[in-house]
């Protein structure tokens, strides 16, 4: 341990007129080698992405509020294309699949892994940076080139119209035989750039976490969005790479003649089916892992107590992973499995909700007897607590095979994953970001705009989702524009849900507009004696190289009452 | 702990795992033969098996001994999308003895005015009885080219294998599905 403080000490000696001197713009934005930069540059982005997969949203929203197609042909002329009837049905795919895969890959993954993990994994363990910062940098702009390259797909030829229409799934043939033109190729190339940039992420977390702890955090006393953040960058390790072979093939099915998914070469489009979702489940635990992390900080911070069951918390993500990669066949219920498969995915699926419940229960334990304020993160958990588990319900239905023959592809399936995903693993980017946006920022949000935020956004997002379990009850399939008029109702009460969400950005808006402008100064720990990992120990914002001399952590300190949880409770 | 400079352990974690990555590429790209090695066993998703003439003799044998069940047999033919030909069983339905050889016969036509090769590809439903559906010779084996205009006869000799009255997920099926559909072949190896 003495060699390794050494060796910081050594690295840092150059700076040590200059610690806190910053490079020039440019070199410090576009060549940033800093993860608090990088951090932020990946919170900025992911905000931008959300933005515009947002917006996306909002367009399929308006045009779902009626039965009949309303919208679709202006949007379709307007992005240059003539809007004969298939390229105005082409449209809705495009927008659904671009809504799919900017979530997922650059607005979540960005801001959850990229932003919040990036700049708080180096800080929570007391580590001067990242493993590798030029790599981070790599990382970044290759996400980034992911994002131009799928933008650029909307804009070229994708079969029946422009862009590429083919879900964010990219089943086989829809998106080889069934989508000739550039445009799916494009998509496929944004996948390998967001995918090579995440890999690249997940060996620097991974590096990071095991060689450059300070002295004394061993792992079972790291604070537990490290954990998490250690448990996703394995999946992201193990799951990515899957993808990335998955699509390599769709590309070359597409353009140099293989047969892998192509029944007339001998091969399957099922097996498609089977690699995406191989890595397409531990995909949604890459998009919740760290939400989990970051509400376990909030929760202990705002209750003042250490997190209930720190070693159980720990595990039960350990285990969420492990078990997460051998569930995949529930997203294929109804290709034609048999019953003993079924039966084995059903099973093994269930299986996921006890250490899922094994946190929801430890972070409700948590607060119990503690001595709660309800600032605006605590109000951003707790609501992600009571979406995530509503989410969590009906994926326990949906988990049953025979159900799902039932309700798959329909807008019950839709609401279940955007109750775990849009509410839960957005409400929980939220909660972060107020948690650290003053320590990131320097200047202290607005707090009645934060749980104004929070209240808006809450009814907003339960009034289009809530409905959607009606909806996909009776029957409503996804991925069309058109509907019954049967099913008016909901759909209308939806798209109002829609417009209160909006209003809710508005005022998200607002406030980092007003805090950033006439935020209050923060000080090093704002939330008080409940918050107790490291970064709490440096100014707000950090100052450009922290931990020249590397925190030591002692077992008797308070300072990381989190990270050894194992301590007996106080209640 | 070891005493490497920390740079140097650094590189040797990132090696490491970034030889994981690598490997699950190509894990990825293994699970192609894996795949079909495990259908072809298996008779997973209705794939059904090849049998010799010797096998079948046996099957019979046993069938015979153990006093013969009926199953019926359906045959279902399809072109892809866009191929000009016509396929079709010229039985519909057939009923069998379990272990009995039986031949279905099925004709197809090529409508347009160029040769044309095709590979048929194939499946049976209920799918648990891919195991068990056993051809001994079959015209999907094979390309299969047709001149313009020609019409051919194309059999399938098959049984099904009495083992089926064992298991448990197969034995009360009353009726297997046998469905082709022809593709056209992009470069004809004959």
């Amino acid at each position: 341990m003495v060699t390794t403080a050494d060796t910081f000490q050594a690295h840092t000696e150059e700076h040590h007129h200059e610690a806190d001197h910053k490079p020039g713009f440019f070199a410090r934005w576009f060549m940033s080698t800093n993860h608090k930069d990088i951090g932020t540059l990946y919170l900025i982005f992911a905000i931008f992405a959300g933005v515009v997969g947002g917006a996306i949203s909002g367009i399929m929203r308006f045009e779902l509020k009626e039965p009949g197609i309303q919208y679709l042909g202006w949007w379709v002329e307007f992005m240059g294309g003539e809007a004969g009837f298939d390229q105005t049905l082409h449209l809705w795919n495009v927008l659904i699949t671009a809504h799919g895969l900017i979530m997922v890959f650059f607005m979540v993954m960005p801001a959850m892994i990229g932003g919040f993990a990036n700049w708080f994994v180096p800080l929570m363990i007391g580590a001067p940076d990242m493993a590798f910062p030029r790599m981070n940098n790599v990382s970044f702009w290759l996400t980034f080139a992911g994002f131009i390259s799928l933008m650029l797909s909307a804009f070229v030829p994708g079969g029946t119209g422009n862009g590429a229409g083919i879900g964010w799934t990219a089943y086989a043939p829809l998106s080889t035989s069934g989508s000739p033109g550039p445009s799916v190729d494009f998509a496929i190339f944004s996948l390998h750039l967001a995918g090579a940039g995440s890999i690249m992420g997940a060996i620097n977390f991974i590096t990071t976490i095991f060689n450059m702890r300070a002295p004394g955090m061993t792992l079972h006393k790291m604070p537990l969005f490290v954990w998490s953040v250690l448990v996703t960058a394995f999946l992201l390790l193990l799951a990515l790479p899957v993808l990335a072979a998955a699509i390599t093939m769709l590309l070359t099915d597409r353009n140099f003649g293989t047969t892998f998914f192509d029944p007339m070469g001998g091969g399957d489009p099922l097996l498609y089916q089977h690699l995406f979702w191989f890595f397409g489940h531990p995909e949604v635990y890459i998009m919740i892992l760290p939400g989990f992390g970051m509400i376990s900080q909030i929760i202990a911070t705002f209750s003042r107590k250490p997190v209930f069951g720190y070693l159980g918390m720990a595990y039960a993500m350990v285990a969420i992973g492990l078990v997460g990669f051998v569930v995949w066949a529930h997203h294929m219920y109804t290709v034609g499995l048999s019953v003993n498969v079924k039966m084995y995915f059903t099973a093994a699926t269930m299986v996921i909700a006890v250490p899922t419940g094994i946190k929801i229960f430890s972070w409700i334990a948590t607060m119990w007897g503690g001595s709660l304020t309800f600032k605006s993160p605590m109000v951003w958990a707790l609501g992600f607590i009571f979406l995530f588990t509503v989410g969590g319900v009906t994926g326990v239905v949906l988990a049953n095979g025979g159900i799902d023959d039932n309700l798959h592809d329909t807008y019950y399936v839709v609401a279940h994953f955007h109750y775990v995903l849009s509410l839960g693993a957005v409400t929980a980017l939220f909660a972060g970001f107020y948690y650290w946006f003053p320590k990131m920022s320097g200047r202290m949000h607005n707090e009645f705009l934060a749980h104004l935020h929070f209240w808006v956004f809450f009814i907003g997002v339960n009034l289009i989702f809530f409905p959607m379990h009606f909806l996909g009850m009776n029957g409503m399939p996804r991925r069309y524009p058109d509907y019954t008029p049967a099913f008016e109702l909901w759909n209308s009460v939806a798209t109002h849900g829609y417009e209160i969400m909006g209003a809710s950005m508005v005022i998200f808006f607002i406030n980092i507009g007003y805090s950033l402008v006439a935020g209050k100064k923060a000080p090093a720990n704002y939330w008080g004696e409940g918050a107790t990992t490291l970064e709490w120990t440096l100014s707000s914002p950090p100052p450009y190289h922290q931990f020249e001399t590397l925190p030591v952590i002692d077992d008797g300190a308070d300072s990381h009452r989190h990270g050894g949880g194992a301590a007996p409770a106080h209640a | 702990m070891s005493t490497a400079p920390l740079q140097q352990k650094n590189r040797r974690i990132a090696i490491l795992f970034a030889v994981v990555a690598l490997g699950m590429l190509g894990l990825g790209y293994a699970a192609v033969p894996l795949y079909q090695m495990f259908c072809s066993v298996t008779g997973f998703g209705g794939t059904t098996q090849r049998a010799t003439q010797g096998d079948a003799d046996l099957a019979s044998r046993f069938a015979r001994s153990a006093g013969g069940t009926d199953i019926s047999v359906r045959f279902d033919a399809n072109v892809e999308r866009g191929m000009p030909w016509d396929f079709a069983p010229v039985q519909v339905k057939d009923t069998v003895t379990i272990g009995q050889r039986d031949m279905a016969i099925f004709t197809a036509r090529n409508n347009s005015d160029r040769p044309i090769t095709g590979t048929a590809t194939f499946n049976v439903e209920p799918e648990q009885t891919g195991a068990y559906f056993n051809k001994v010779q079959c015209f999907c084996f094979t390309e299969q080219t047709l001149q313009p205009g020609q019409q051919v006869r194309m059999p399938v000799l098959y049984y099904i294998d009495p083992a089926i009255l064992d298991d448990e997920n197969a034995k009360d099926v009353e009726q297997i599905t046998l469905s082709y559909t022809f593709h056209e072949a992009e470069d004809p190896t004959s």
